[in-house]
């Protein structure tokens, strides 16, 4: 990518972080995207949308973001696929297989997704001189701590997203208690 | 190979979003649409992250992580909603879901 930004890079290694590989895993996210769209069968969806989530964790970490990356192999691989997976094991998928994997109105549905792509074409294609070039560098060794100070402040004083960080976690208590009232037989 | 810049990123970013939304618009299975959607979640996070990375600050890292508790909440309470539709009413297809349909 950029030699002499990350003073690592500068020690007699070579950098990781080629474009070669960033076509790899963009080209293995896209395609694990088309397979979860397309499968019939849940259980292959699911299993494509793993690969698609490490592609994006690598994309992260050449973006110099290593615990966002380690979050999101932790937190949406880890979790919320088995989540995904045990409900597809609780309901059928016997009679599903079986249907037509498409609804009636899946042409408009397209034609709809066609214009927004359009749109995101358009806008990359006229701004292009928005997004500038240049990648500044980021710590990547303090990076975890940077997040942890910005998240839950330091020295007594609170961060700038310690209350957001709050409201999160009241957020993830009533989707407990919500997900524990709705799959409850009776309340 | 040329250098790769932010717009790079935001292409994937935009291609994956994409593929969330022909998902979440045309398939039947609701365990699939849910699916979907934590695509397009991934999406925005990538174009986060890529942003945060044009920028030089950790802004966009620290939304993104925001972004995916809330993917895991959401996940939890549709996959609850799922399981409880499907224990009344034996379909798990969005075209035969229309109780409050008049």
């Amino acid at each position: 990518m950029n030699p002499g930004m990350n003073s690592a890079f500068n020690s007699g290694m070579a950098p990781v972080a080629t474009p070669f590989f960033f076509y790899m895993l963009s080209g293995l996210a896209i395609v694990g995207g088309l397979l979860v769209i397309t499968r019939r069968n849940a259980v292959h969806s699911a299993l494509a949308l793993i690969v698609t989530l490490l592609a994006v964790a690598g994309l992260y970490l050449m973006l110099y973001a290593p615990f966002v990356a380690g979050v999101q192999i932790i937190v949406y691989a880890g979790g919320i696929m088995v989540l995904f997976l045990f409900v597809i094991m609780l309901v059928n998928i016997e009679r599903s297989s079986k249907e037509r994997r498409f609804n009636r109105m899946w042409p408009v549905g397209l034609a709809a997704a066609c214009a927004l792509m359009a749109l995101f074409v358009s806008a990359f294609v006229k701004g292009r001189a928005l997004f500038p070039d240049r990648m500044m560098s980021l710590p990547e060794s303090s990076n975890t701590q940077q997040i942890a100070t910005m998240l839950y402040g330091e020295a007594g004083r609170m961060g700038q997203y310690t209350f957001a960080f709050e409201i999160a976690s009241l957020l993830l208590l009533v989707a407990i208690l919500g997900a524990v009232i709705m799959t409850k037989k009776k309340i | 190979m040329a250098e790769i810049t932010t717009l790079h990123y935001l292409v994937v970013a935009a291609a994956l979003f994409v593929l969330g939304v022909i998902g979440v618009l045309t398939r039947r299975n609701v365990v699939v649409v849910l699916m979907s959607i934590e695509l397009i979640l991934n999406a925005v996070n990538l174009n986060l992250v890529a942003f945060s990375r044009m920028w030089g600050n950790l802004h966009g890292q620290v939304f993104s992580i925001f972004i995916t508790v809330d993917a895991a909440a959401e996940a939890a309470v549709g996959l609850g909603i799922l399981i409880a539709f499907f224990r009344n009413t034996e379909t798990i297809n969005v075209d035969e879901i229309d109780l409050l349909k008049w």
